[in-house]
């Protein structure tokens, strides 16, 4: 994992499809902290369990979510590819990742502070709201996707 | 209208063409060629009529409804390529008595061959169009030979995007035509699971999340569909919200079918026959009776 | 009786004590006569030996789920409607073999079953019954062709009888199916029945009906009588026990598929299937396998089935039409509306055997109603059902 950090206004110097509309001093204030990192196949960018304190863009790349238990072989539930989002466990009680994140290909991505942004939006709360709204649609579909992963759509049979 | 006239013909004139004279019951015997065991519960079946003489047409889309000796019939789509008339292949997946006598059939053993039945993908509506193929769990059997048919009639089509999805890496069919359809350029094909494992690079999501990556000119596409029925509603959804108009988004249909030529009535999905004025539908014609329950 | 009387669209009269010749020339000529006869208390469709074995004098009372024969007091031959059951039994048994199986090391060889090739004279068919089996004709005759429908048909003989009086149930000039005949029939005979005389007037409608009625003592018929004959019509017109309004049923129906009336006007069919077996035009069958113990021979039947099983449109471990309200609204627009968009005809011909032998009563033409004024109005559905 190579660690390449910018300066202060990094996230007013790249382009991503979730940022889009948000106010100058937001993607000022966001980038204090924020780090671009990347990613070789097969590395861990967070585990289950771990404490969530990042909030992440992808900008390239592949990320697969697993769940592992000691009875129960690795199973992959879901990619997030580039120009998505993936993280909302910093904004959740007890704020512990549920997932376990790997790249799949080289992946690049930026992780914003957990921290940062509850400061930030505390004082600027139509920010927040804002922010909320973007993130929301994407739980949503993950919501109403894992139901239909649930209900096993080709196996309507059974037998 | 008020009152009703039936037009009803002399007897006697009724019935004098040849083709009435067929017995559309009577299946043909079929010889297993081969049995290649695709996933844990589908097996693909290679036949060839007892009678060397016989060739056998159809065209992609169309079904046959097999025959296992002293088990019963069910309707099964044709997964073979269209222009191979010596051989007919088809995909079985094992989810009740008689497809599971189909898919323990050994190489030697004979069936019964009944068909082709219902219409087939409106391929030649997609000349000169972009064509787009999504295919959930088996569905990506019926439109296997309407794969074979772009490849060989490459040039008759425009961008050709191809999505298909099943439950995990395991269930995926034709796993070996699937690796070089991957790395052909003249079809971009994604492949996703619902659930994968450690040896998966690949998508893992419902085939609905590999949609807006595909790219088309919604003025001038055709969509073909099958798969789960909610699975192709969400789909057809999808694309037209990017304005792809509802007839020219195509569905395989599939209901509980017994004779396979709308006599017997149990196919029927409104006032259609699913066996005869299909199994391809345009969206079009489905729209309304989709949101109506147990239709 | 000059020869050249006895030719198709001539009006002649036969008596009724000439009647029993009618059976003689058919059965001389091959044929098994089926006709209406009296069978645990009701009018079937069986054997007839001789003219005897006709409901002579009786006739029927019917109603919703209600079923009676009574005396009439006359001695008419055709004095009644319908019955439980239709000719269908007959032009498309209810169970019937399609093929054999045989399997050796070969493989396996399909054998056809031979198709009874009894030859049937139906006596006593109503305009019901006629409209009923050309509506059959489209489902079976065609692309596909059932065979045994098939020969079963061209086979038969035709002797169709103008009905006297309609039911209580019966609907047929509504729906424009009847009550009178102008089709479909070798012989149509109408029943003539004064103080003074009994005597049919009897029409040829084909070359075979030249055949039987070239046996027959025949006359030509009065002006008296074909007058007489268009009065009988007419007096059955004017009694026919139900109407209903078929204008625009397709789209009504349609546009309230989705409707909650449904449930109000269906929640009390029991799925017992009587209306589809009774029911001339429906024709659902499902296929039946059997083998023999060593394995060798297979056969394939067919069977009458109905879309009011639960299992009819089983889908793996589910149905899609999984409630009975779900079913009773597909047979009704099937009937009225899907028919329409399949054959270009509706389904049904009026003859109100679904109504009569309904074990709750559902009237066809009162649930076409209340869905008329339920669209037509804007009250609730309770105020619309009757």
């Amino acid at each position: 994992m190579k660690n390449n950090s910018k300066d202060c206004a990094l996230l007013t110097n790249i382009k991503h499809p979730f940022l889009e509309n948000f106010s100058e001093r937001f993607l000022i204030a966001a980038s204090e902290n924020a780090r671009e990192l990347e990613f070789n196949v097969n590395e861990i960018i967070f585990s289950r369990g771990e404490r969530a304190e990042k909030f992440y863009l992808v900008m390239e790349g592949k990320i697969g979510l697993e769940i592992d238990a000691p009875d129960h072989p690795s199973v992959r539930v879901h990619t997030v590819d580039s120009n998505r989002v993936m993280g909302w466990s910093w904004l959740v009680p007890p704020y512990k990742w549920t997932v376990t994140a790997r790249a799949l290909k080289k992946t690049r991505v930026i992780a914003l502070d957990a921290f940062v942004l509850h400061r930030y939006f505390k004082l600027h709360p139509e920010d927040g709201y804002l922010f909320c709204l973007r993130l929301l649609p994407v739980i949503a579909e993950r919501l109403d996707e894992t139901r239909l992963q649930l209900i096993n759509l080709y196996d309507r049979y059974g037998d | 209208m008020i009152g009703m006239v039936i037009k009803m013909s002399n007897i006697n004139q009724l019935f004098e063409s040849d083709k009435n004279r067929e017995n559309p019951h009577l299946p043909l015997p079929f010889i297993v060629e081969d049995r290649f065991q695709e996933t844990p519960d589908t097996v693909s079946l290679t036949l060839v009529p007892e009678n060397p003489g016989k060739i056998f047409t159809f065209s992609p889309g169309q079904f046959n409804m097999l025959y296992v000796f002293g088990v019963g019939e069910c309707a099964i789509s044709i997964s073979g390529n269209a222009m191979n008339t010596q051989r007919l292949i088809h995909t079985v997946r094992s989810v009740g008595k008689i497809s599971n006598a189909l898919t323990n059939l050994k190489p030697g053993d004979t069936i019964g061959v009944r068909g082709p039945f219902g219409n087939g993908w409106p391929f030649a509506e997609a000349r000169g169009k972009d064509l787009i193929i999504v295919a959930g769990g088996l569905g990506l059997a019926p439109l296997r030979p309407m794969i074979y048919e772009v490849l060989s009639h490459r040039d008759l089509y425009r961008r050709v995007e191809i999505v298909y999805g099943a439950r995990t890496p395991r269930d995926l069919l034709y796993k070996e035509e699937l690796q070089v359809w991957r790395k052909s350029s003249e079809i971009r094909l994604q492949v996703t699971v619902d659930i994968g494992d450690r040896e998966w690079y690949g998508d893992i999501g419902m085939v609905t999340s590999r949609i807006p990556d595909i790219k088309f000119d919604p003025s001038n596409s055709i969509a073909f569909i099958c798969g789960p029925e909610i699975m192709m509603h969400s789909v057809a959804e999808m694309l037209e919200l990017r304005g792809l108009q509802s007839n020219n988004v195509y569905f395989s249909m599939e209901r509980n079918m017994k004779c396979g030529m709308g006599q017997c009535g149990h196919c029927q999905f409104g006032p259609y026959f699913v066996c005869r004025d299909g199994p391809v539908f345009p969206y079009s014609k489905l729209e309304k009776f989709m949101s109506v329950k147990e239709v | 009786m000059r020869p050249e009387n006895i030719q198709i669209g001539k009006k002649l009269i036969l008596q009724r004590s000439d009647f029993s010749k009618l059976f003689i020339v058919l059965k001389d000529l091959g044929y098994t006569i089926i006709g209406p006869t009296i069978h645990n208390n009701a009018i079937v469709y069986d054997k007839l030996n001789s003219f005897e074995d006709l409901p002579i004098g009786i006739t029927d009372v019917q109603g919703p789920g209600y079923y009676r024969l009574e005396k009439r007091g006359d001695q008419s031959f055709f004095g009644y409607n319908v019955g439980p059951q239709s000719w269908k039994k007959y032009i498309y048994p209810s169970h019937e073999k399609l093929w054999s199986a045989y399997r050796s090391k070969n493989g396996i060889t399909f054998q056809e079953e031979k198709i009874d090739s009894t030859k049937y004279a139906f006596l006593g068919l109503r305009a019901c019954d006629i409209s009923a089996m050309a509506l059959l004709d489209k489902v079976f005759i065609g692309q596909y062709t059932n065979q045994s429908y098939y020969k079963r048909r061209i086979n038969s003989l035709y002797i169709a009888v103008h009905c006297g009086q309609a039911g209580n149930t019966c609907f047929c000039s509504s729906m424009g199916t009847g009550p009178r005949i102008t089709n479909g029939y070798d012989i149509l005979l109408t029943e003539i029945l004064k103080s003074n005389e009994h005597k049919f007037l009897l029409e040829i409608g084909t070359d075979k009906g030249v055949t039987v009625a070239s046996g027959l003592p025949l006359e030509v018929a009065s002006e008296e009588d074909i007058m007489e004959s268009e009065k009988i019509i007419s007096r059955t017109i004017s009694m026919m026990g139900r109407s209903i309004n078929i204008e625009n049923i397709h789209d009504i129906l349609l546009n309230n598929i989705n409707s909650d009336i449904w449930n109000h006007i269906s929640q009390r069919c029991l799925s017992c299937t009587n209306c589809t077996m009774v029911c001339p035009t429906c024709f659902c069958s499902t296929t039946e396998e059997f083998s023999s113990l060593n394995g060798e021979i297979a056969e394939k039947w067919i069977r009458w089935d109905s879309c009011f099983n639960s299992a009819f449109t089983q889908l793996g471990k589910t149905s899609v039409r999984k409630s009975p309200v779900s079913r009773y609204r597909q047979w009704l627009m099937h009937k009225l509306v899907y028919w329409y968009d399949q054959f270009s005809t509706m389904g049904c011909v009026g003859c109100g055997r679904c109504i009569t032998w309904c074990p709750v009563g559902i009237d066809l033409t009162e649930v076409v109603e209340n869905i008329r004024n339920y669209q037509n109005s804007s009250k609730k559905i309770e105020e619309v059902i009757r």
